[in-house]
């Protein structure tokens, strides 16, 4: 027994991060630091009309005022050290000023930064029928599909391109979900974000392909801060993939991320997340911070769906919501998250329930393994105005050995008599009964694990597209690598 | 005559307890040989058919396991089944998530590979897999669900079964799989051992029942009491057995 343990510790230090990798293009950055001279800086380089530039300046301003007073939020179970906010570049652009129209402009050593994160640009994307908006670093760089979603009317770019090309609509919905003054870090992104995709579905338009953005962080002590908008106009569809991966580091990255979904009546928004971003080494050193506010705001019979598998990032911040606004609207999240080593995640989901007859589930999977800890924290909220409505929660623990940790943390508030409300929570362990049944069979101890974990993990991964599900099964493999066998 | 399984003075106990079950237990299996082995509850019955296995719930304490000559209480337990040891479980897990297929085709999928031999596509397995569900007498429907999940003890025991039919194991251990089945699926369970018995395949059957037995007609059969085996014999002894009970061999 004993010796079995140390072989595995052995393991656990053997791994290496497999996308852990530099490119070394020339990149154009902002001196450190944070001032209103930055942001001015930011939104100058960018073009930004002025009421973007005082958007922004406002966003900094609350920002100050609310990092005076208390800081970053503590409530969460995670510690890391203090941020230095001064310490930190907040803006980087591949050196080319102009955009590539097309993948030949592309700075090879780009696209072989691509091929080693296993998007081969061209190939999967066509091959797929995945349109890429891959954000490298802070500005995207590379844009497929683009004519075809046009003639159908469907807006796919770079948060920055909608800027100049679609001002009314970035106008419209930009911080109607998740305004400025939101949070902590949807304030700092507020005030500095650099870029990310936008997407408008017209009325009635079904999204024919889904769309996909990689996010990957480059340059050294680069806080990123993506702002991503997406508007599904009346009776739309679309489904939406983000997958990332970030290379290895030695202090730890920032990321601030904010993501905003508006789903118009009768539309619906999927929104799929891989997150694989570098953990840290397994003495918990480096690891990128991710700490993101996700929401989404339902019109009446919308539904908006969150899917997330994240098994990277030393620290994960993160609860994707659904404000359910209008009647009969749905929201719906499905999530597994894993910590290895010495990983740390509080995530979990906020149903804002006020619209009339509406629904939402939540499956929340949490996977802990090594010294990872896992909190799972939920609000389901029900609104005095939300007649009849539904809620369905599922939180389930796995836990691989015996030092990692999993806590359930559901809060829930009801204002309506006349909601209806379940609730399933359970913790287990991977029985060594299942284990030696599947090794009986064949499968090495490795394999028995996976198996049984994506198995465990199903009702989350049958949510997923189905190419995106094949590499979420992937993902827990090289995520548990020298944790189990 | 060649020997498959080699079993010389064997002592066992369960490793959290120390508590010892296999008191010196002899055995020693031929190829295309079917023994039977037969006693009271709580003589070690299953706990030799596991460790044989390798399950790590219990440790050999002394004596030898030899398969095919080569030493087996250091090997994995993966490793004893990819060479070709198979255990019909007493008692198979639930695996919530899994299908069934999936499960089986990566067991032989894994099989194949250690053995060198070419991975089976997708269409020869399925072939293969339909054909020995209607052997087994599965009930498709059941194969759609997760991995025993929901399944009666009688189908967990015939799914065993059915597993054993895919992996075409050299030595395939089956522990108490009658127990618990009606006569139609004792039946079933008899008719795939007799149809896979052949000269290479050797098996070790642990029963409490003359049922099976006079179904699949052992070659031997052993009486394991308090951790040894007392007695060993042809079919005749399952009469002895039957009409004197244990308390005879003690
Ligand atoms: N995992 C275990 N933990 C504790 N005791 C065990 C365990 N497995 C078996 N035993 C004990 O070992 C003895 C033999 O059990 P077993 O091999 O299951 O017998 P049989 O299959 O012949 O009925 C019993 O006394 C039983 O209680
Ligand atoms: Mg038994």
């Amino acid at each position: 027994m004993e010796n079995n343990s140390l072989s595995r510790e052995s393991k656990l230090e053997d791994k290496e991060y497999k996308w852990g990798f530099t490119t070394d293009v020339d990149t154009e950055v902002v001196p450190k630091g944070l001032s209103e001279e930055v942001v001015k800086l930011i939104s100058k380089k960018k073009k930004e009309p002025n009421w973007l530039f005082d958007w922004r300046l406002k966003a900094y301003k609350h920002w100050l005022k609310q990092d005076e007073k208390e800081g970053e939020p503590e409530w969460a179970m995670v510690e890391y050290p203090k941020i230095d906010y001064q310490d930190i570049h907040y803006y980087a652009a591949p050196n080319k000023s102009d955009a590539p129209k097309s993948l030949d402009e592309v700075d090879p050593e780009m696209l072989e930064a691509f091929e080693k994160l296993g998007i081969p640009l061209e190939e999967r994307a066509q091959l797929a029928g995945v349109a890429v908006d891959a954000v490298f670093d802070s500005v995207s760089v590379a844009t497929t599909y683009e004519k075809q979603l046009k003639e159908l009317g469907i807006i796919f770019c770079s948060f920055s391109e909608a800027v100049q090309n679609h001002p009314d609509l970035i106008k419209k919905y930009l911080g109607s979900v998740v305004p400025y003054s939101d949070n902590y870090f949807a304030n700092l992104n507020s005030a500095v974000f650099s870029d990310g995709s936008f997407i408008y579905i017209p009325e009635g338009v079904r999204c024919p392909i889904e769309l996909m953005t990689y996010f990957r962080i480059n340059t050294a002590d680069t806080g990123q801060f993506e702002r991503t908008l997406i508007v599904a106009d009346k009776n739309s569809y679309v489904s939406y993939l983000e997958g990332c991966t970030a290379p290895i580091r030695k202090s730890s990255q920032l990321h601030a991320a904010v993501v905003e979904l508006v789903a118009l009546d009768g539309a619906e928004i999927k929104y799929s997340t891989l997150q694989n971003w570098y953990p840290g080494n397994k003495d918990g050193e480096g690891g990128v911070y991710n700490f993101v506010t996700k929401r989404g705001k339902c019109g009446n019979k919308s539904k908006i769906s969150w899917t997330q598998v994240e098994t990277g990032s030393a620290i994960t911040w993160k609860y994707p919501s659904v404000i359910l606004q209008g009647d009969d609207s749905i929201g719906e999240f499905y999530s597994v998250a894993l910590t290895n080593n010495h990983q740390q995640a509080d995530t979990g989901t906020k149903m804002i329930h006020i619209g009339k007859n509406t629904k939402s589930t939540i499956v929340a999977k949490g996977i802990s393994a090594g010294k990872g800890n896992n909190t799972y924290r939920g609000q389901v909220k029900i609104l005095p105005s939300a007649e009849n409505s539904q809620n369905f929660t599922q939180c389930d623990s796995l836990l691989i050995g015996d030092q990692c940790g999993a806590i359930t943390l559901p809060y829930i508030e009801v204002k309506n008599p006349t909601a209806k409300l379940e609730h399933e929570a359970s913790t287990s362990k991977v029985s060594d009964e299942q284990l030696f049944y599947l090794m009986q069979r064949g499968l090495d101890e490795e394999e028995a694990h996976h198996m049984i974990i994506t198995g465990w993990s199903k009702e989350v991964f049958k949510e997923l597209p189905f190419e995106f599900a094949v590499e979420a099964g992937q993902l827990l493999k090289v995520s548990l690598e020298g944790a189990v066998g | 005559m060649d020997k498959i399984l080699e079993i010389k003075n064997l002592k066992a106990s369960v490793t959290e307890t120390e508590e010892k079950i296999l008191n010196g237990l002899n055995l020693s299996i031929g190829k295309g040989e079917t023994h039977a082995i037969m006693g009271p509850n709580g003589g070690g019955k299953s706990t030799l058919v596991n460790v044989i296995a390798g399950k790590d719930s219990y440790s050999v304490d002394s004596g030898e396991i030899e398969f095919f000559s080569e030493d087996l209480i250091e090997m994995e337990v993966d490793e004893r089944a990819k060479k070709g040891i198979f255990m019909a479980f007493q008692y198979p897990s639930e695996i919530p998530g899994v299908r069934p297929w999936q499960f089986i085709k990566a067991s032989v999928d894994s099989k194949r590979k250690f053995l060198g031999e070419k991975e089976l596509s997708v269409r020869e397995f399925s072939k293969i897999y339909d054909e020995n569900i209607k052997i087994v007498g599965m009930n498709q429907d059941l194969m759609k669900r997760s991995l025993n999940e929901g399944f009666s003890g009688g189908e967990k025991k015939r799914n065993e079964v059915f597993q054993m039919l895919m992996l075409e194991p050299q030595l395939a251990l089956l522990d108490e799989t009658d127990s618990g089945l009606d006569v139609d699926a004792l039946k079933s369970v008899g008719d795939v051992v007799n149809r896979m018995r052949n000269n290479e395949r050797s098996f070790l059957i642990v029963t409490h029942y003359q049922r099976l037995l006079d179904h699949i007609k052992p070659d031997f059969v052993h009486v394991l009491i308090k951790g040894k085996i007392v007695e060993s014999g042809g079919y005749e002894l399952v009469k002895k057995i039957e009409e004197n009970g244990y308390e005879s061999f003690v």
